[in-house]
């Protein structure tokens, strides 16, 4: 049974570590405060799975955790070291995947392990590696706009995975697919966990997903984003998006998912009536 | 095929047509030359190598000219798209030049350098460049952020994020700029040569006129014309193709 927690309580040096991370944008509105006064851990090999509205700065979590951004104040820390830029030891999948349509699928994969100065033939043998891993051996030589959106995913999973990182940071992977290849995609992403134990932040708006896939699940607030409530999901792997243990765990996290999302409706009927 | 029959077909069409009306004497065939003529005239040219000499000079000019400012095109581009300042200022400027006629370059550049060979090298450039930096700035600030963003998390920064992601990333855009600054570097280039008289292709047209040739005025403007197209076709048609295969239909995944 799931077991609300205010505070995750760490037993080793947490994986990834937020002290007081703040990160606010100027806009033509005025100050847009996207997280205020973030306090989390991750541990090593956690499934933490990020939920809250849209707007609720969940991505902005993750570019932070990844390095593409820098918070307002707050600081941000990695196996005990500050995080001060991007590094391949924390990859991003995001939403739009940003896969390179000038590669094939195999110089793809192989891209981050290029930067890294890996020479040619363990490059190959890597991606090689990999793509056996994610089932797309055959299509090393194909152009990215020849495959499937499942098959894209799983692209950019091996591109994630080829550096070996210790932390995968993933924003809405499966958002844009269709309810059987993500349930597909769960299953196999459920697996590369399992088998390689990385850290993994999974930022969603999909409760159910959350569940089916997380340790943990941490509800963020609309506006400023901060820590609502989180959930501790013990329910036994492997998952099915079916059992009805699971849809009830889900539907106590929507019940307080729901508050949010009315406090961004109301925010976002506030702004028409202004205009 | 179909396409090919087709075009062939109109071509003859438009040859025979040409050869009834001089047939007809309407005008005097020194106005108004046969197909058979302007062959002889393109036969002669190759044959007592002015064609030749004229077409060397012209394409070492325009490999000259054209080079350079692909060079300074690219680069201006990309330090416009990048840098907010010389957008402001500089970016400005390159719109409002590209509107004036590269034949206008033409007095200041005799002016400046003379009738040298670098005054028609200045109008190729000021000709060309302008198209090729504003399709190279346009074709950067096009790159979707995500590439960006992935490339860095993957570990790429400052060189090698310029060079295999943001090049690749907006070759599309620069190989339309690229045509498109050949286009214009090939006009300038025999504009200004039928005025800066000198050896070349637009030399030859000039002296056609001058000797009341009009076989040899169209034999050169064919010449001309066969240039353009060649490059056009056989060079970037191929380079398009080559990105359209591999990028497919849609430009951002």
């Amino acid at each position: 049974m799931p077991l609300e927690t205010t505070q995750a309580f760490v037993t080793r040096e947490a994986k990834l570590r937020l002290e007081g991370v703040s990160r606010s944008f100027q806009t033509a509105r005025g100050l847009l405060v996207a997280l205020e006064d973030l306090h989390l851990e991750v541990r090593e090999g956690e499934f933490l799975c990020l939920v809250g509205p849209s707007g609720c700065g969940k991505s902005t979590l993750l570019s932070l955790l990844a390095g593409l951004d820098r918070p307002t104040a707050g600081e941000i820390w990695m196996d005990g070291r500050p995080v001060e830029g991007p590094g391949t030891d924390r990859i991003v999948i995001f939403q739009e995947l940003g896969l390179f349509p000038w590669l094939t699928v195999q110089e793809n994969v192989e891209f981050g392990l290029r930067m890294q100065g890996v020479g040619k033939r363990e490059r190959r043998e890597r991606s090689q590696h990999y793509l056996r891993l994610v089932h797309l051996s055959r299509f090393e030589t194909s152009y990215v706009h020849q495959l499937s959106g499942g098959m894209k995913q799983r692209v950019a999973l091996a591109r994630s995975l080829v550096t070996e990182p210790d932390v995968l940071l993933m924003d809405e992977p499966f958002a844009a697919l269709d309810a059987q290849t993500r349930d597909l995609l769960h299953e196999e992403l459920a697996r590369l966990w399992a088998e390689t134990g990385k850290t993994i932040v999974f930022v969603t708006h999909n409760v159910r997903e959350a569940v089916r896939l997380g340790d943990r699940v941490m509800l963020l607030t609309f506006r400023p984003g901060r820590i609502k409530s989180q959930f501790d999901i013990t329910l036994p792997r492997p998952r099915h998006l079916e059992d009805p243990e699971l849809a009830l765990t889900a539907r106590e996290v929507l019940a307080q998912l729901k508050e949010e999302i009315n406090k961004a409706v109301k925010e976002e009927y506030n702004h028409e009536e202004n205009h | 095929m179909k396409r090919t029959i087709r075009q062939l077909a109109f071509y003859l069409w438009l040859v025979a047509v040409w050869q009834i009306l001089s047939d007809l004497k309407i005008w005097p065939p020194y106005l108004f030359p046969t197909p058979q003529s302007v062959l002889e005239s393109v036969r002669a040219g190759f044959s007592d190598r002015s064609f030749l000499i004229g077409l060397g000079v012209s394409m070492k000019r325009i490999g000259l000219g054209y080079g350079l400012s692909v060079l300074l095109g690219i680069t201006l581009g990309f330090l416009i798209a990048v840098n907010e300042f010389l957008r402001d200022t500089v970016g400005g400027l390159v719109l409002s030049l590209q509107s004036l006629p590269s034949l206008c370059w033409l007095p200041l550049a005799v002016l400046w350098f003379g009738l040298t060979e670098k005054a028609i090298l200045f109008v190729v450039v000021m000709g060309s460049l302008l198209a090729v930096t504003i399709n190279t700035e346009v074709g950067v600030r096009h790159v979707p952020r995500i590439y960006l963003l992935a490339g860095r998390n993957l570990g790429a920064n400052g060189l090698p994020l310029f060079l295999h992601v943001l090049l690749p990333a907006s070759l599309p855009h620069l190989i339309a700029g690229l045509k498109q600054g050949w286009a214009f570097a090939w006009r300038s280039l025999i504009s200004g040569e039928m005025i800066f008289v000198s050896l070349g292709l637009g030399h030859l047209l000039m002296m056609g006129r001058d000797l009341n040739d009009m076989s040899q005025v169209l034999a050169v403007m064919l010449l001309i014309m066969a240039i353009g197209q060649i490059v056009d076709r056989v060079v970037f048609e191929t380079l398009e193709n080559r990105i359209r295969r591999k990028w497919g239909v849609a430009s951002a995944v």
